[in-house]
């Protein structure tokens, strides 16, 4: 059946409509990968997907230019979707299948964004044998498409909610047939027939919430069985399943209790809570999915001198593009032509436009707002600083932090536990129903569940203020910080100056020193030029001539005027100035001209505008500041007074700071470390978590495990507060996890707790663990949550779930 | 008691029948979007 418009894809220059989208998507990748004659040329029609081995066409090497990359020479590494996750087992499975492959060099499987991060060798192995590998193990994987991927979104959205309301549904019609009995109970007015007739209708109306809504658990039970490894699936398809079987038979045959309600319930609530946690998992995935997500699919293209609209995986580097106002730009690349205003905001989290004009640098993603510009692209798909950063993000969420293995270890052994005491309560009681309720009850959904959620969650949400977390354990590491220490140069200053003082040298009045040196350095890029306010340079200057490294000469009035170095004025003028500065704290840029010397310039390397801020919102936090710094102790002190910073060392070599961030972790302390994650590489490392500014540099070269991508310090104490909100969440859901089976194992098997009541139990804990982890990515969306300073640094793990 | 014999197969049937209904709606998408609509009160423009 093929509906118009619903599945469509160009193919042969005209829009085609498909029976599916996966036909659509087979059609889709041939026309891309230039594989169209295919059409013009076929005899016969081509089989539906599932039979159709469609795997080769993902060798293709242009096909592969939009979704791999090549680390190196011997390496190339994708992103997959893969189909059928359902739990952490699945991931396992799926690592493992995957890590034994001769040529892959490394797999990591993102529960929340269901995807996995594969690197191969091409040499020794091929794209195609990877997928074969995870469609052998019963499942299915596909390239990362944004596309593709909101469809899948919404797919497996549609099929939990109609699940969840079958079950739902179900369940409250059942409860309606199942009233009677237990009104009835000791009573024994209800007749014969009315029962057998309450029954048949409650058996009808359970057999769709098995067959259907529980269609996951028991595929999911089956995929464990298969390779004896069983997860949480397996204790909640035996339970519902048995309990289904065992309430059938006393039906049909007339004898026995039914509990077709305790059934059906425990199936809606459990649906309930895996529909909450696949949205809150698939907003998270969203929001680490923007800078893939929003990059445009064409581009237009300078084939000489009109533009031509080009698939964007045909871009390569020196290509001429055009970017209309108003749409995202195609790749990264450098501006030929145009001046414009460029929202960067998508990288950097940083609303506020900036200008660029022919020569700027403009990044693929970013949103050009008001004038068409010409563009030279530099680096087009996978190669984008976009695309580089989007893969640190993805290899942090892919990677398990310390705290996440440790429960999948104890939620695996825990299972086992389970199964058995299931069994010998069962043998024990001679009590069918109490082995359901063990299995049922203590079922260690909730320990499996949650954490993975949360973290997704908080990812996601710093990725949106500009802070992309590229390890796993970043978060962990962050929450534990005690002490912070900055680094100066690049860090709390930005290499921006700002003039401090004036000291008039000749006899030339202040003023007029001023717009002479305004008007020579307006031509200037030298990072002290832009100290002088050179957008009214007044005084009429000719001749102006730039010498790299020491000033530049101009002339005014018939002589000539140098702005610059002490030996480029001296130069000029044959004397020294007769004043010395060598203060170390600010930078002194001279003023002569033919007759002697004018002025001096003292400039200062001015803190960012955010660090003051910043600073005393760390201190707030209870964290100890440090400044540390390779600049002259002079110059580190004078900054430090300024912001305030008591504990501060200056003169540090690189070693120097990482022994002082030893001495410090010796001494207990827990260090997050601020630099430019360039130059401090070994130091960031050492530190327990560590920040990079990432603004303008190459991300994927940042040794660190938060890349501030806006170069904002703003957001380093919320992202402290963040970590702290997470990990104590975290803790939060694993102790209530654990105090919750611990409980109802004994219970359930000293024969306490009945199937409805162990239904509703084990529901709940699902239920609290995943609204626990919700609260990660609705606290506060400014960062300012309610939670305060004090009680996050002091709060211990707690085994109760608290709404604070 | 006899009513029970109607009453009951035709709980099942109207139950059957509003699954249906909701199968209409969700495969027409109007559960896809489920937080825009929240926001679209607040914006002024038809």
């Amino acid at each position: 059946m093929v509906e118009a418009g619903r599945w469509r894809a160009p193919v042969l220059g005209a829009p085609r409509d498909f029976c599916c989208a996966g036909c659509e998507a087979v059609a889709s990748t041939i026309a891309a990968a230039g594989f169209e004659r295919y059409y013009e040329t076929r005899s016969a029609p081509g089989q539906k997907p599932e039979e159709l081995p469609a795997l080769e066409a993902l060798d293709d090497a242009a096909a592969q230019r939009q979704f791999a990359a090549s680390a190196g020479p011997n390496e190339r590494s994708a992103t997959l979707i893969l189909d059928r996750i359902r739990c952490p087992a699945c991931l396992w499975l799926n690592e493992r299948a995957l890590r034994r492959l001769p040529g892959v060099l490394r797999a990591d499987v993102n529960y929340a964004t269901q995807r996995a991060l594969v690197s191969w060798d091409p040499a020794r192995t091929r794209l195609s044998d990877i997928v074969g590998a995870i469609r052998a193990v019963g499942y299915d994987a596909f390239p990362y498409d944004p596309q593709r991927q909101s469809a899948f979104d919404r797919d497996a959205r549609r099929k939990a909610l109609w699940q969840l309301f079958v079950a739902g549904f179900g369940a409250m019609q059942v409860m309606m047939y199942a009233f009677p009995a237990y009104v009835d109970e000791g009573v024994g007015t209800l007749s014969r027939e009315a029962e057998s007739l309450m029954r048949w209708a409650s058996l009808l109306l359970t057999a769709p919430v098995i067959a259907f809504s529980c269609g996951p658990f028991f595929a999911g039970a089956w995929r464990e069985l298969r390779r004896l490894h069983p997860g949480m699936d397996t204790p909640i398809a035996l339970g519902i399943g048995a309990g289904f079987a065992a309430s059938a038979w006393a039906t049909v045959s007339g004898t026995g209790a039914v509990y077709f309600d305790s059934i059906a319930m425990l199936a809606f609530l459990l649906l309930g809570a895996r529909y909450l946690e696949l949205a809150v998992r698939q907003r998270a995935a969203r929001s680490l999915d923007r800078l893939a997500r929003w990059s445009p699919s064409f581009a237009l293209r300078f084939d000489g001198a009109t533009p031509k609209q080009v698939p964007i995986h045909e871009l390569a580097a020196g290509d001429r593009i055009l970017v209309p106002a108003g749409d995202r730009l195609p790749a990264d690349g450098v501006v030929l032509e145009g001046c414009s205003g460029i929202d960067e905001s998508l990288l950097t989290g940083e609303p506020v436009p900036l200008a660029k004009a022919p020569g700027s640098t403009v990044c693929a993603g970013t949103l050009n707002l008001e004038q068409p510009i010409v563009v030279r692209v530099e680096r087009a798909g996978a190669q984008t600083r976009a695309a580089a950063i989007a893969r640190l993000v993805e290899r942090a969420a892919a990677s398990k932090p310390r705290l996440v293995a440790a429960a999948d270890r104890i939620a695996h052994a825990l299972t086992y536990a389970v199964l058995a005491v299931a069994l010998l309560a069962g043998l024990y009681w001679h009590d069918f129903w109490i082995a359901i309720a063990v299995l049922v009850a203590a079922c260690p959904c909730a320990l499996a569940l949650a954490s993975p959620v949360a973290l997704t969650s908080a990812a996601g949400r710093l990725l949106g203020r500009g802070v992309a977390v590229t390890r796993g354990g970043a978060l962990e590491g962050l929450a534990a910080a005690t002490d912070i220490v900055l680094d100066k140069t690049g860090t709390l200053t930005a290499g921006r100056f700002a003039i401090a003082r004036v000291q008039l040298l000749g006899e030339v009045a202040e003023d007029e020193c001023f717009s002479l040196a305004r008007a020579l350095e307006s031509s200037s890029r030298h990072p002290l030029a832009r100290a002088f306010d050179s957008r009214d340079a007044s005084a009429p200057v000719s001749g102006i001539a730039n010498f790299a490294g020491q000033g530049v000469q101009a002339k005014a009035g018939g002589r000539r005027v140098r702005i610059g170095t002490e030996v480029f004025c001296r130069e000029l003028v044959g004397a020294a100035p007769g004043l010395e500065f060598s203060d170390n704290v600010m930078t002194p840029v001279f003023l002569a001209d033919e007759r002697g010397w004018l002025a001096v310039f003292l400039l200062e390397d001015q803190p960012r505008e955010t660090a003051g801020d910043a600073i005393d919102a760390l201190r707030a936090a209870g964290l100890r500041v440090h400044l540390l710094s390779g600049d002259h102790p002079a110059a580190v002190a004078a900054v430090a007074a300024r912001l305030g910073i008591e504990i501060r060392a200056g003169g540090a070599s690189p070693q120097d700071k990482f022994d002082y961030v030893e001495r410090l972790q010796r001494e207990g302390r827990m260090v997050a470390m601020v630099g430019d994650g360039l130059n401090d590489t070994p130091v960031l490392a050492r530190a327990d978590a560590s920040f990079a500014m990432g603004g303008g540099a190459d991300a994927a070269q940042l040794q660190a495990d938060f890349v501030l991508l806006g170069n904002s310090l703003g957001e380093i104490p919320r992202t402290f507060k963040l970590a702290r909100l997470t990990m104590r969440i975290v803790r939060q859901n694993f102790g209530w996890a654990l105090a919750y089976n611990t409980l109802a194992l004994p219970l359930a098997a000293a024969g306490w707790i009945g199937p409805w009541e162990a239904a509703v139990g084990m529901a709940a804990s699902s239920f609290i663990v995943v609204l626990n982890a919700m609260r990660v990515g609705a606290a506060g969306a400014d960062g300012a949550g309610k939670e305060s300073w004090k009680a996050s640094s002091s709060s211990s793990p707690s085994p109760s779930p608290s709404y604070s | 008691m006899e009513s029970l014999v109607l009453l009951v197969p035709l709980s099942v049937a109207v139950v059957f029948l509003i699954g249906w209904v909701f199968w209409r709606a969700l495969q027409g998408g109007q559960f896809d979007d489920l937080d825009r609509p929240g926001v679209d009160v607040l914006s002024d423009d038809e």
